[in-house]
């Protein structure tokens, strides 16, 4: 006879138990499979002429192939993709590519001129969020289809409005937004007037080494390798899972549930350092960390307060302390990895200095501010560590944290008086943040183009000027030449305080090798990864 | 007749005022909180041409009280509106978010039940002993302690030192998108699969998420239980039941616990709701696909459509579970009826 004690402690032990035999299933992951931890709850998109955010991108990057890349080793120079060669006319209006011999899409099909013209011209046509990297050279819906075009079926001209030199054309071309899709496919797949794009969010048809398999929101997304691609490894499907948490994506790849593990925080990635059993694939991105001086506000409009500010920050402190593995001190505007990026740091916390700023400013007493920051970390600690900084010059920092989007909602409002904020680059040319950190052409409120200076409502006719003439610069040695005074110069004079360049990292298994990490997430690769 | 009648529609009305005012509520939170969803849906760095015509499309250049009536006429007709994070229709997202979280809910109310039901019962009958006690630290600590220190140490003990439980997600890889989708509940279709060991792995991811979440109901469904137990004890039916000379186990089972019983049935229904309304951190560190991570994402990128699509679902279950407690109670108790 059981007893009624008995039967609750039995009861209350069955779950427990039931563990005991229902182990059997735990296992590594298959050797043909490589599993991903990671989050991928921002993607909104897997069209390439549409993804315009990071996780999107680097998905992307791995289905599709553009004309030309950056070279891996030397961000000075492009690479031929899917364009074995590419010339331009005298007047830097007209360019001509030759399409590679022997490239094919995942279908079978050979890639055509034809389908490189149709791509750009639906980059342009569909006008989504990444579409102005193209459209910047004058092309518009309407004369697209004249100025993209397929000579033969190996040869594409490009004609462009004005003038351009050929090295910032082919950067542009080498963003995601100049993926190549088959044109058959694509069509067969459009609904209405949509290009296909409702199609391709979640469907794929390119031909990188990777092709889509699944994509479902907030759980995973899964690709099988391209059979006419270039993949040479012995993995046959990824499956990128997504697992919000660090420190459950730790836990998977130490217990052989996930190879790579994408998402680690300074103090996990702590634990794996130094541990055979692991890899750490680290690099530079093109996330900026910066504060922003809104001029609307008369104490942060003065360029000595400007100066201060970056002179009373400890740059070191705050990186070894707060994100000693996931960011580094970088103070220019061009992020490490980027042709012509200035990696000086001139600047170290220097208090007297900046007091004597403050004083020549006529603000020896200081003066009280509302900083906006992220509420994510490892924002919050840095702002403490920045407001801890600031009052020692007599800036009296009250902080205001919140949601991202919102701080952002904020900044596009001209509302905040200094945000502590980031900043990613769009597309892998100096131009990218030369553009958005300089050309402020119209600094009304109701201004049609409201690039990022723009936001604290900042205008130079100077510093416009020269980023312009870097940009239309046709020589590549001197283009980079003027960057790299233009940034120079930015650091000197321009109410950003630039501080630190973001690093990622792959966490991966031992036997897992060939991850490849680029400065823009479209160059997260997995052309090379092998499993043992 | 006429009094039934008017019972109905007076229920359909309050139904009905009950959806009508989530719907007014959560709609205009999402459109009063200092989030533009036009960056979500394009990104920050988009060129502003391209955010305007966003804003046009989305029909967020309407004034507030337009586009609210243009999404109740949608909702009228069944469209709940797009996703912009996931670009499905509302309705299926829910349709394929719920069921993970209506499995995990399921299985964590059953054993709640079956636990804490018994454990309210005993503490009540052992009132002040240490069973009584230890019963009260257990229940503490499961209202104490918050829910993701102990997912975090579920997964740390049983998954990464002991290796006895399975880790994060709904599934093991092997097994993904190897069942095919006819109910969306994995145990469900698995078995309709006749795929045993889809079944059996599907089964053992349950059981940590299921362990956590049903500690923390039967917390609540004990403490209750106790507190309607010691009532009904000292009831005057009670006393003449224990003067007849029945024995204790029939005293405590088959005449006080009956009355309780009916209170019983609110406690699980809210109980039920609440865990159905997505256990948010839980479905978190598992790395659950449920509703409430669902829910979680979308309000963290301002992607509105899917707030007031999964509000007015959870409202939903309140109405019909309410309305089912109701009908439970005239069943079980003659003097409602």
């Amino acid at each position: 006879m059981i007893s009624r004690r008995n039967l609750l402690i039995g009861g209350a032990a069955v779950p427990f138990l039931s563990y005991l035999n229902l182990t059997h299933v735990f296992a590594d992951t298959p050797k043909d499979i490589l599993v991903v931890a990671q989050q991928i709850d921002n993607m909104t998109s897997l069209d390439p002429h549409e993804s315009f955010e990071a996780v999107g991108s680097e998905i992307a990057g791995n289905i599709y192939q553009k004309l030309v890349h950056p070279n891996l080793e030397n961000a000075d120079q492009v690479d031929g993709g899917l364009a074995e060669s590419w010339e331009a006319d005298a007047g830097g209006t007209m360019f001509t590519f030759k399409m590679r011999a022997g490239t094919k899409f995942a279908s079978g099909a050979p890639v055509t001129a034809e389908d490189a013209a149709f791509s750009l011209q639906r980059a342009v046509k569909m006008n989504k969020g990444p579409a102005f990297i193209i459209t910047q050279f004058g092309f518009t819906p309407e004369n697209v289809e004249q100025r993209i075009a397929a000579v033969d079926e190996k040869t594409l001209k490009i004609t462009v409005e004005n003038p351009v030199s050929l090295s910032f054309l082919l950067y542009c071309l080498s963003a995601n937004v100049g993926s190549i899709v088959e044109k058959k496919i694509v069509l067969e797949n459009a609904v209405a007037d949509d290009f296909g794009n409702g199609w391709l969010q979640k469907n794929s048809a390119g031909s990188g080494e990777w092709t889509l398999v699944a994509w479902k929101p907030s759980e995973s997304v899964t690709l099988k390798v391209n059979p006419e691609g270039g993949y040479k490894g012995n993995i046959k499907r990824i499956i990128l899972r997504h697992v919000v948490d660090p420190s459950s994506q730790l836990l998977m790849l130490q217990k052989g549930d996930a190879d790579i593990a994408r998402n680690l925080t300074t103090e996990q990635l702590r634990k794996l350092q130094g541990d055979d059993s692991y890899t750490l694939v680290q690099k530079g991105v093109a996330s900026l960390v910066l504060i922003s001086l809104n001029q609307k506000n008369p104490d942060l409009a003065k360029p000595q307060v400007w100066q201060a500010v970056k002179w009373a920050i400890d740059y070191k402190g705050i990186q070894e302390n707060i994100v000693p593995l996931t960011h580094k001190i970088h103070q220019s505007f061009l992020p490490e990895g980027f042709p012509g990026a200035v990696n000086d740091t001139p600047f170290q916390k220097d208090v007297e200095k900046a007091k004597a700023l403050m004083a020549e400013a006529g603000l020896a007493g200081g003066f009280d501010i509302v900083m906006d920051h992220y509420s994510a970390q490892p924002y919050p600690d840095i702002a403490q560590a920045l407001q801890a900084n600031l009052a020692e010059i007599g800036i009296r920092v009250q902080l205001q944290a919140a949601e991202n989007r919102q701080v952002l909602t904020k900044m596009r409002a001209r509302e905040h008086q200094m945000a502590l904020s980031a900043w990613g680059s769009d597309y892998f040319d100096p131009h990218a943040n030369a553009d958005v950190f300089n050309i402020n052409l119209d600094n009304s409120d109701n201004a049609k183009t409201k690039p990022f200076l723009w936001r604290s409502s900042w205008q130079d006719a100077e510093m416009t000027k020269k980023a312009e003439e870097a940009r239309d610069e046709k020589d590549p040695q001197k283009r980079i030449q003027l960057y790299e005074a233009l940034q120079k110069a930015h650091m000197e004079h321009s109410p950003f305080a630039l501080m630190l360049q973001a690093t990622t990292t792959a966490a991966c298994r031992k036997s897992v090798s060939g991850m490849r990490l680029g400065t823009l997430s479209d160059s997260h690769s997995y052309a090379g990864i092998a499993k043992v | 007749m006429n009094a039934r009648i008017k019972n109905l529609s007076s229920l359909l009305g309050s139904v009905f005022l009950t959806l009508l005012g989530l719907t007014v509520i959560t709609f205009m939170i999402g459109r009063v909180m200092p989030v533009d969803p036009v960056i979500a849906a394009v990104g920050d760095n988009a060129p502003e041409a391209v955010i305007a015509r966003a804003r046009i499309e989305m029909g967020l250049d309407q004034p507030v009280v337009i586009q609210f009536l243009h999404y109740l006429a949608q909702i009228v007709q069944g469209d709940l509106g797009k996703s912009i994070l996931t670009r499905n229709p509302v309705a299926t997202d829910i349709a394929r978010y719920f069921p993970a979280t209506l499995e995990l809910a399921t299985a964590a109310l059953i054993l709640a039940a079956v636990i804490g039901i018994p454990l309210g019962v005993w503490a009540a009958v052992r009132q002040g002993s240490y069973v009584d006690q230890t019963i009260r630290v257990i229940c503490l600590a499961g209202h104490s302690v918050p829910v993701f220190v102990l997912a975090m140490i579920s997964l740390l003990v049983f998954y990464a030192v002991l290796g006895i439980a399975p880790g994060p997600g709904r599934q093991d890889i092997i097994f993904q998108d190897m069942v095919p989708h006819i109910t969306g509940i994995l145990t469900i279709d698995s078995l309709i699969a006749g795929d045993w060991d889809a079944f059996h792995d599907a089964l053992v991811h349950m059981i940590q998420p299921v362990c956590i979440l049903a500690y923390f109901s039967m917390a609540y469904i004990t403490r209750m239980t106790r507190a309607f137990m010691l009532d009904a004890l000292k009831g005057e039916f009670i006393i003449t039941a224990r003067a007849k000379g029945l024995s204790a186990v029939a005293v405590v089972w088959k005449h006080a616990f009956p009355t309780v019983a009916v209170q019983l049935v609110t406690v699980l229904a809210l109980t039920y709701a609440g865990l159905l309304e997505g256990a948010v951190v839980t479905e978190t560190v598992f790395s659950w696909p449920g509703l409430g991570q669902y829910l979680t994402i979308s309000l963290m990128n301002a992607d509105m459509n899917p707030v007031v699509g999964a509000t007015l679902l959870i409202g939903l279950i309140y109405v019909v579970l309410n309305l089912l407690a109701d009908t439970l109670y005239k069943l079980l108790d003659p003097r409602v009826r």
